[in-house]
């Protein structure tokens, strides 16, 4: 194991964010900021329970618009997938039936559930971590070992 | 109105969650598949992540919940199921893969849209398919 580009103090900054941001929505709102949960509500509607998630999904989009125009982080435009496109394709679609089986993702189960003491939230967890850990083992050292 | 200060009250939300996702670099997939090699190239950023924004809900979820209503509306919309069930555990399998495989969760993907390319776009519209697709068979199934 080798230790690369650790930057625990805006990891810590941003995850204090991320954390206000569910804090603000669950006092004002009374709703969970799981995103897989917001979006999945916004790309498929259910009748009067749509223009908040989509508020929510514009102020993600523009949250990073602000970070990319801000110029606290030149060259943050370089960032791209890393991976070809079927790739690209597999890794949505899993993810996107996943979170929809799931009902939810990092932010939903990893954050907001686990903080609120869910033993559903903390399955799901494990069973994401466990999985992606796995995963990333699986492609970098068995396959592309 | 109350609907409409509920609107603005989530893009609020929203920008602040895609700021810090932006802030604490977990846009960049290279990143959170670091995160994700411990036995590799580890990058032990994202634990931090995921620790401020828990150490912060770990405070004010609590706290949130003692009172009768939220601020500007009428409940709490709290999931209703409390049974470990398959679905939970399998969702999550199914889910992690797909993260490991290139680097993106929802948020990070969806902020992520602010980059205009056309790997996001690619990878966002098959999450968009996996989950309605998804959506609509637990509809007909139950």
């Amino acid at each position: 194991m080798t230790i690369v580009n650790f930057t625990p103090w805006p990891a810590l900054l941003g995850g204090a964010l991320i954390g206000l941001s569910a804090a603000l929505l669950l006092f004002l709102n009374g709703r969970i900021a799981g995103i897989s949960r917001i979006a999945g509500g916004a790309i498929h509607p259910k009748k009067g329970d749509f223009s908040w998630r989509l508020m929510f999904v514009i102020g993600l989009v523009l949250g990073g618009f602000i970070y990319q125009w801000s110029g606290i982080a030149p060259g943050v435009g370089h960032i791209t997938a890393l991976v070809d496109t079927p790739q690209l394709i597999a890794a949505g679609l899993l993810v996107g039936i996943g979170t929809t089986l799931g009902n939810g993702c990092t932010s939903g189960h990893g954050i907001c559930g686990l903080a609120r003491g869910s033993a559903r939230s903390l399955a799901a967890t494990l069973s994401f971590m466990l999985a992606a850990f796995v995963t990333v083992f699986v492609v970098r050292h068995v396959v592309g070992g | 109105m109350s609907q409409v200060l509920r609107g603005l009250c989530a893009l609020a939300a929203g920008t602040l969650f895609g700021l810090g996702l932006s802030i604490a670099q977990m846009i960049d997939p290279a990143k959170v598949l670091n995160f994700l090699d411990v036995f590799g190239t580890w990058d032990p950023s994202l634990a931090f992540v995921m620790g401020g924004g828990l150490a912060v809900n770990a405070i004010a979820t609590p706290l949130t919940l003692r009172r009768p209503h939220p601020l500007l509306e009428t409940r709490f919309h709290l999931p209703t199921l409390r049974q470990i069930d398959w679905r939970i555990v399998v969702g999550g399998l199914i889910f992690g893969v797909g993260w490991g495989l290139a680097g993106y969760c929802p948020g990070p993907m969806v902020t992520s849209l602010s980059f205009a390319n056309g790997d996001i776009l690619t990878i966002v519209l098959a999450y968009a398919v996996g989950t309605v697709v998804t959506r609509l068979t637990l509809e007909r199934v139950g």
